[in-house]
């Protein structure tokens, strides 16, 4: 396997108090367009959102090109749900874009002449360079969702981690965005990708994440999309395991014994 | 006439100082409580405002004085102690937002009530006044409050423009800023600092109670012309100040109307305008936009009808009696004249004796009409599958806003049909 990209390692995150996801544990390699997969409420975007720090974990943790996140934030671009962000927000599309280029050390600075030619540039990538200057709530979903590949574009980063940018999005968009994505695996970049659409993650993905709370399976699309491992995962949740976090959620138990350290 | 001139000569040093203060706090109260509208905390200001109260009071018992720094302090103190407890029971509770800012506002104005009520009877010197607090008296200021409060102000303004770019990214995506590793916190508790200091500075001007207005009122008057955050803040900014300057105005040309509460109504004033006359987001745009769209609906199936009715004589430009359009479908009893009228202003149809015929134009225009129904009902059919006799209420709506390059591309995917469902002929130029 070539470098690892992004290895996640027995993660457990709970939602008010109630596991999520349990123990899951993979690792992604460079150069490839992958699929986070599985039902609805199966802790996808819980994923995604431990993963950008979003989330504190109960245990486990996750590296980025070997490092924890905080030392390669700059390499690494979120995509976040589109229903995420109230579009009424008084903004055009240029706006939002130059958003990708905002960073630490220019926050309190005016964006550079070469902030907005990256930005221009990212625009231009997903067709929406006419749009830039239009307000964002007159732009249709599946616009709305380009702008927000367009600022991750911005950020110029190795990683992309994308919630469900097919949601919603008519033909025409889902296949620029599928060209898209080709071009940045053919430079090189790793593209992750959530899912929730079974029939298109064949064509779409190489790699595949299958996960149902726990993690039911990893690997190349073929080793992974098999009818044992499907029924596996869409075949209702283990009974067993829900009904445990349940009682932990209940009994306000702690997810992870005080003293227990994962690094070990 | 002669006040007007008098009040803007500026003459009088009281009102000079007075009409800074306004002028600036409305400002500063604007550009900052247009954040807390944008991030859909706007009851927050209110609870802060409320909350400074119990502050106020502790930090006058401490210094036994109405120094305004001891008792900016003392707001900040308990203003923060307010957002702190509101963020606090929201982490660690089910309670929904607005139940938790009720209880938080409530808690402490009604601490505070119970300070000042104590105080004002327990004999100190220099107690008069503090209950101006309660609704504010910006006449009574000293040049002391206003030179701090005006310092103040400036400040305000000075920290919004060195953060924007973080105000702004923290209200329209939180999440998206954290993981840029942007300092999220840092600006969330400078913000938040923001909007309790603006409400000290406002509060001696307008009072606890009407200080919310001061924050919200300008961003809510501001959003309703403008798509673009930098103008949206000077806009709110410039209400803010011009409210604090017909306040002042007000209170100087008629000495017993107090300044606050003509600061608000001014306000309240302004976005009430703004709501209705803004263009595009106004009420009265809408409205006018559902009278055209109307308009276009009414003239446009006079035009198809004038054509069917045509159509089946052989002859879409012959001449149709108003008995026969009206049997061919029903028109509204003032709509009818209306269109007929539309429709001969633009030279779109003759009228001969009783009846009318369509121009070259109007035939042209007619047949467009026609055109997108009977392609909207082949698109129908052939591609959501539904039966010909379900097809028509649906065209019948859609012929009206499909635009010239959805046209284009129905007609492409459709293959230029020759005939709709119907076995009609669909009229191409």
């Amino acid at each position: 396997m070539r470098q690892t990209a992004l290895e996640v390692h027995n993660l457990t995150v709970s939602y008010n108090r109630k596991p999520v996801l349990w123990d899951v544990d993979f690792k992604l390699p460079q150069g490839k367009i992958i699929g986070i997969v599985g039902p609805n409420g199966s802790g996808k975007t819980t994923l995604l959102k431990t993963i950008m720090g979003l989330l504190k974990p109960d245990s486990g943790y996750t590296e980025i090109f070997g490092s924890p996140l905080t030392n390669v934030r700059e390499r690494v671009a979120y995509v976040p749900q589109r229903e995420s962000v109230d579009w009424d927000f008084p903004a055009n599309v240029m706006d939002v874009v130059l958003m990708g280029r905002y960073k630490k050390n220019n926050l309190f600075k005016r964006l550079s002449r070469e902030d907005k030619r990256i930005a221009t540039e990212a625009l231009e990538k997903v067709h929406m360079l006419p749009y830039a200057n239009r307000q964002i709530a007159e732009l249709s979903g599946g616009q709305q969702q380009r702008v927000f590949i367009a600022r991750s574009l911005a950020q110029q980063a190795d990683l992309y981690l994308m919630d469900e940018p097919f949601v919603g999005v008519d033909a025409a968009t889902e296949e620029r965005i599928l060209a898209l994505l080709s071009a940045l695996r053919e430079a090189g970049k790793t593209v992750v990708i959530i899912h929730h659409d079974l029939q298109t993650a064949q064509a779409y993905f190489d790699w595949i994440v299958l996960l149902n709370t726990r993690l039911v399976a990893c690997g190349p699309m073929n080793d992974v999309l098999t009818d044992k491992h499907l029924q596996e995962a869409y075949g209702g949740r283990l009974n067993l395991l829900t009904q445990v976090g349940e009682l932990l959620g209940q009994q306000r138990f702690p997810i992870r014994e005080r003293d227990f350290d994962d690094k070990k | 006439m002669d006040t007007l001139f008098r009040f803007f000569s500026f003459d009088d040093a009281n009102v000079r100082l007075v009409t800074l203060g306004t002028v600036l706090l409305g400002a500063a109260a604007a550009v900052v409580g247009a954040f807390a509208y944008l991030r859909k905390r706007s009851l927050v200001g209110d609870a802060i405002a409320h909350a400074v109260l119990p502050g106020v009071v502790l930090a006058f018992v401490l210094v036994e004085n109405k120094n305004p720094l001891a008792l900016i302090g003392g707001a900040l103190f308990s203003g923060w102690l307010a957002l702190l407890s509101i963020d606090g029971i929201r982490s660690y509770s089910k309670l929904k937002l607005d139940t938790i800012i009720g209880l938080v506002l409530s808690v402490f104005f009604g601490f505070g009530i119970f300070m000042l009520t104590a105080v004002q009877h327990s004999g100190l010197a220099n107690q008069a006044g503090l209950d101006k607090f309660l609704f504010g008296k910006a006449a009574s200021m000293s040049p002391t409050d206003i030179y701090a409060f005006a310092g103040l102000s400036a400040l305000l303004l000075l920290l919004v423009t060195l953060f924007y770019k973080a105000f702004k990214i923290v209200s329209f995506n939180r999440d998206y800023a954290i993981t840029l590793g942007l300092p999220v916190k840092l600006s969330e508790f400078v913000l938040s600092t923001l909007t309790v200091l603006a409400v000290t500075t406002g509060i001696q001007a307008v009072g606890v109670v009407l200080m919310a207005a001061l924050l919200i009122t300008p961003a809510a008057a501001a959003r309703s012309w403008t798509d673009r955050l930098l103008i949206m803040l000077l806009l709110a900014a410039a209400f803010g100040a011009l409210g604090g300057l017909v306040g002042s105005f007000i209170s100087y040309s008629a000495p017993r109307m107090p300044t606050g509460p003509w600061i608000v109504m001014s306000l309240s004033f302004f976005a009430l305008f703004s709501l209705l006359f803004a263009p595009k987001r106004g009420v009265l745009a809408k409205v006018y936009k559902q009278r055209k769209n109307r308009e276009k609906i009414i003239t446009e199936n006079l035009l198809k009808a004038l054509y069917v009715l045509g159509e089946r004589q052989g002859n879409p430009q012959c001449l149709i009696t108003e008995k026969e359009l009206k049997s061919h479908r029903s028109f509204g009893l003032t709509e009818f004249p209306l269109a007929i009228r539309k429709l001969q202003n633009r030279l779109l149809i003759i009228a001969n004796g009783s009846g009318y015929r369509l121009s070259d134009t109007g035939l042209t225009e007619a047949a467009r009409v026609v055109r997108l129904h009977r392609l909207w009902e082949m698109y129908l059919t052939t591609r959501m599958n539904m039966r010909s006799d379900h097809i028509h209420p649906n065209a019948e709506t859609v012929e009206h806003i499909i635009t010239p390059e959805l046209e284009a591309e129905l007609i492409k995917e459709l293959n230029r049909p020759r005939k709709d469902p119907h076995e009609s002929e669909i009229p191409y130029n």
